[in-house]
């Protein structure tokens, strides 16, 4: 059973045994939607779903616990995104030194693992995207920069993110795009939002 | 037409925000004191989330190149057209060339200017407002900016002053304790409970930030983010708590000790750099 800790008077904070299970979950109360649900926001190991006045709190609860994530299907129905990129970032020469993989073997791995978005944050249009290979997990740079470029592929923990605008960052930075990542004359502004399969593709420039 | 002939420190177009989005990483923003906006709406026959004003400490200045109606609420501060002293919390009529000038606040810090009809402002995502974190919706506004005012669509209320609590000296905010207590040691919950903190210069839209006891953790594991709430207090690791306000951020990595309750947060908005505030804990019940 999931715990269920409360987020004040008008959030409930769900504790998920793993990253797949915040998936599921994020995916299967999008699904229902339980009547008085405002927002629905996963994370690394969480879901928040915040309520309006008055909504039945109980009466949630009760729905995220009956949630059975088991019987969801695989999501085969979003579209791929592909994410052209030319891997000349100024954290690839550490992220080889800190994985112990040489530079060009980083790069193939990256863009060979198949991602999927796990929740959005940090910025508008800012994805942290999951599963690339376990073995370029990295620890976030010990300083960050106060200035990271838009478009920059980046790496920290279990995550690939990149950087929708110019702004300060604590990534690994390992390339670049021009994919555009938020875009408000875009019927849906964010390029990648929780759930869609994402896949890197290197460039050479 | 709304001329602003000085905006003061930080004027900014605010209505109720942008709730829904968080998922795309877009927060609600809005008026951080949306009681206050909501008043001065009614007040002028408006909708209740039409777009006005939200200034920050006064000294806003604006005139009109048509007659309209106006209503100031939240932080009380002298109000004046072409130089006499006028009311806040009350419907004020300005003809076209008048002049209404704001100055500081007595108390609180943020006031709200709804005019009739409301601020017709290019809306993003749904909303008005100017979200400071994200950068979504209008730049703050400026001197000699230009505001369009949108079409009336209510009556005008028959009220003429608009009775509203007076912002208390002793700020006492009600949390409810969670969702990451026990990232704190005892002692430190007790502080948070019992103990009395300054509110700070360096608060802004996002978060009233805090000084006091620094209150401790029981270890220095790093916390995943995880979703934020409005009114969350959040402890950063120098253990002096932000109270978060509309423009925070969506997602947030460190621990959140107690949330405000939601008729509270507005007395957390309005509260001045050194200025004394206590928690009270409440159960979910009340």
């Amino acid at each position: 059973m999931r715990e269920v800790l409360p987020a004040g008077h008008g959030g409930l904070l769900v504790e998920c045994a793993d990253l797949t299970d915040v998936m599921n979950l994020h995916r299967a109360l999008e699904a229902s939607r339980p009547a008085g649900v405002v927002d629905i926001v996963p994370a690394a190991r969480t879901v928040l779903v915040t309520l309006s006045d008055g909504a039945p709190r109980a009466e949630v609860v009760a729905a995220i616990h009956a949630v059975d994530t088991r019987s969801l299907t695989e999501t085969a129905d979003r579209a791929e995104v592909v994410v052209p990129v030319t891997y000349d970032g100024g954290d690839l020469e550490d992220v080889a030194e800190l994985t112990g993989i040489p530079v060009d073997e980083v790069v193939r791995r990256h863009a060979a693992a198949d991602y999927v978005v796990a929740f959005t944050g940090f910025a508008p249009g800012f994805a942290y995207i999951a599963g690339g290979d376990p073995a370029l997990h990295v620890p976030r740079r010990a300083t960050p920069r106060t200035r990271v470029p838009a478009g920059s592929v980046s790496l920290a923990g279990e995550f690939t993110g990149i950087y929708p605008r110019v702004g300060p960052g604590g990534w690994q930075l390992i390339g670049r795009t021009d994919v555009v990542l938020w875009d408000l004359q875009r019927e849906s502004p964010a390029l990648l939002t929780p759930g869609t399969p994402v896949r890197f593709e290197a460039v050479t420039s | 037409m709304i001329e602003v002939l000085r905006a003061g420190a930080l004027t900014t177009v605010q209505d109720l925000g942008r709730p829904g989005l968080a998922h795309l990483g877009v927060g609600r923003s809005g008026a951080v004191d949306r009681p206050s906006l909501r008043l001065a709406n009614r007040l002028v026959g408006n909708d209740e989330g039409d777009a006005g004003l939200e200034v920050t400490f006064g000294g806003l200045s604006l005139t009109t190149t048509e007659p309209v109606i106006v209503a100031l609420t939240g932080a009380p501060g002298a109000v004046k057209v072409n130089g006499r002293g006028r009311d806040m919390f009350a419907p004020l009529a300005l003809a076209a060339g008048d002049v209404l000038e704001l100055g500081m606040p007595s108390r609180g810090v943020r006031t709200y200017v709804a005019v009739r009809g409301g601020l017709a402002v290019e809306s993003v995502l749904g909303s008005a407002s100017t979200d400071l974190l994200s950068h979504l919706g209008p730049e703050p506004v400026r001197d000699g900016d230009r505001i369009s005012v949108g079409e009336v669509h209510g009556d005008l209320p028959g009220v003429d002053v608009a009775p509203v609590r007076t912002l208390p000296d002793q700020v006492v905010l009600r949390v409810v304790l969670g969702p990451r207590d026990n990232w704190f040691t005892p002692d430190a919950v007790d502080d948070f409970r019992r103990g009395r903190f300054e509110a700070t210069s360096s608060s802004d839209r996002i978060g009233v930030r805090l000084t006091g006891q620094p209150l401790t953790r029981r270890n220095a594991d790093e916390l995943p983010s995880e979703g934020m709430v409005e009114g969350a207090v959040q402890v950063p690791p120098d253990g002096q708590p932000v109270v978060f306000l509309a423009d925070h951020p969506v997602t947030g990595g460190y621990p959140v000790i107690a949330v405000v309750h939601p008729a509270d947060i507005a007395l957390a908005a309005q509260l001045r750099p050194g200025q004394a505030v206590r928690f009270e804990v409440a159960s979910l019940g009340r």
